[in-house]
């Protein structure tokens, strides 16, 4: 189906405005999505319509927000085609999701000697959490190399693992460089040898399709604000007969049955894992954000963005001194770059001079940067709403960069 | 000169480059080019301030009751306003440098550059130049 994208982008009201006297391109996607009105209005409309605590309450209010918090539960177990709703653990984001599964899962389940593998291309939130828990347990992490197009070596992963396998914890897409990983490969061989998996969803939830029971996936995390949706809200998808076996990850109300001083039963999947009052309004809007997404098509999006960076890698390729770092044969719609003898923060700079967001640096990625010999990159991530124009004005925006910088 | 004699010839400078960004960087640029590298026995870790997109050196020493700094950055923009700091506050007392208010940097329209965020460290490059200054006033006493 072909797209309307002017349709699509009177969807966000933020997109229609100017930074330094020119039009905005937002290109900062991979950073955070911006939000649709309807996502906008959802939040506008329960703060003045059905604000209260959820799930106690007996009043008209309560039940009404409990039910449109729950929708969203819904939602996204069909977004992530779950089993069962029991498997949606709401949370405040990605990196809270796998802080969760090492500090209940990891330290239940994995000891001294033990190991746990991540890959080079991780963001530091897929990497300090296993690190902690690491320096707690005595457990060894260890990371399967990339070549130089910032693939993961196939190879290498089978190398590393083995029976003292316990966890594998990969991103599913790089957020530095656009690799798209074969996850399926990477999940299948890690069960062989007896070992759970956790991908990191962050990036590729808006990108791609995916099905946790085809992939057969242990854990699966999520944010909202990737996803148009909002910002502190995000998802753990566990497979339900292992977050029955994990401890609780916070204490404090919501997450019990009965509190006595002596002793406390903590309350059924999925609460057991949500502690406190959740951030309501934010759950209550991320449906909106992902009914927008159903509606336009998962399929449609990512076949637009497919052609988005198809031009932009043309052109950007064409432009002499820049090199596009990250080739891999599957990416997303991420194009990381360097200028030879240009900083990354100056390409930056100067692009914000002419209203071009983009991001520069590391991306929270030291490591992978490390590993490619680069201090950070500037990165250019599309998303539905940007246009083949706005990349015809980041082509010119670097020739800019390139006559003031020379 | 003192501190603000030199704030206001910046301003004054900057003056020509109302609504014209690109001459305002050009400026910029070139005062980064200009910036004398700092000798690689300064570029220590030590000197390293943090909080920068881009690795920024800072060095300070202090001679004859005045603090001269010295500075340099891996990206030439960052650079540029390396060079304006220390022409402002490099060759002045303690004194003078703690009670300095920079104004100048809002006056020319560069308080992004100033800002908080992890990206845009100057700020914490101000701090470290004033807290240096801090250092040697107790020296002097």
């Amino acid at each position: 189906m072909k797209l309307d994208i002017n349709k699509i982008r009177h969807d966000f009201p933020i997109l229609e405005q100017s930074i330094n006297g020119k039009k905005l391109v937002y290109f900062d996607n991979a950073a955070t999505t911006q939000k649709p009105s309807v996502v906008i209005e959802a939040l506008k409309n329960y703060y003045e319509g059905y604000n209260a605590n959820i799930h106690r309450g007996i009043h008209h209010l309560a039940e009404k927000a409990t039910a449109a918090f729950e929708a969203t539960r819904k939602t996204v177990k069909s977004f992530l085609n779950a089993n069962s709703i029991e498997e949606i653990i709401f949370t405040y984001g990605t990196t809270d999701s796998i802080n969760l599964v090492a500090g209940t899962y990891g330290r239940k389940f994995i000891n001294a000697g033990d190991e746990i593998i991540i890959s080079t291309l991780e963001h530091h939130s897929n990497i300090v959490p296993w690190q902690m828990l690491c320096e707690e347990k005595g457990c060894i992490l260890k990371i399967i190399p990339i070549n130089d197009e910032g693939e993961i070596i196939l190879e290498e992963y089978e190398k590393l693992l083995s029976p003292k396998t316990k966890f594998v914890s990969v991103v599913h897409v790089s957020n530095a460089l656009g690799t798209i990983n074969p996850i399926k490969t990477i999940i299948d061989k890690a069960h062989a040898v007896g070992a759970k998996v956790l991908i990191d969803g962050a990036q590729a939830s808006s990108h791609l399709d995916i099905d946790v029971q085809a992939l057969d996936v242990d854990f699966y995390a999520l944010s909202a604000h990737k996803l148009f949706g909002p910002t502190g809200m995000g998802v753990l998808y566990g497979k339900k007969e292992l977050l029955e076996a994990m401890p609780p990850y916070r204490g404090g109300g919501e997450m019990i049955k009965e509190v006595t001083f002596e002793k406390t039963t903590y309350a059924d999947l999925p609460y057991k894992f949500e502690a406190g009052t959740p951030n309501i309004a934010d759950v209550v809007a991320f449906k909106f954000a992902l009914d927008y997404i159903q509606n336009i098509g998962k399929t449609n999006i990512a076949a637009y963005e497919n052609e988005l960076l198809a031009y932009a890698t043309e052109k950007l390729e064409s432009i002499e001194g820049l090199t596009v770092i990250g080739k891999a044969k599957e990416k997303v719609s991420v194009i990381s770059f360097v200028l030879e003898g240009i900083h990354p923060q100056d390409i930056g700079i100067i692009l914000d001079q002419q209203g071009i967001a983009v991001r520069t640096g590391h991306h929270c990625t030291q490591p992978l940067m490390q590993r490619l010999g680069i201090p950070g990159t500037a990165r250019a991530s599309f998303s539905v709403y940007n246009t083949f124009e706005e990349i015809d004005a980041l082509v010119a925006g670097i020739l800019k960069v390139k006559k003031l910088l020379s | 000169m003192t501190i603000n004699e030199l704030q206001d010839e910046i301003i004054e400078e900057f003056e020509l480059f109302e609504d014209d960004w690109e001459g305002k960087y050009e400026y910029i640029i070139d005062l980064g080019k200009k910036l004398a590298p700092l000798a690689e026995e300064f570029k220590t870790d030590e000197n390293i301030i943090k909080g920068c997109q881009s690795v920024v050196w800072l060095n300070a020493r202090f001679e004859n009751g005045l603090v001269i700094f010295e500075g340099d950055s891996q990206a030439i923009i960052v650079k540029g306003l390396v060079n304006m700091l220390l022409k402002v506050l490099s060759n002045h007392s303690p004194t003078e440098i703690l009670n300095a208010d920079l104004y100048f940097i809002e006056k020319i329209g560069l308080t992004s550059h100033l800002a908080q965020t992890r990206s845009n460290g100057l700020a914490s490059m101000v701090k470290q130049m004033k807290t240096y200054a801090l250092a040697y006033q107790s020296l002097e006493k």
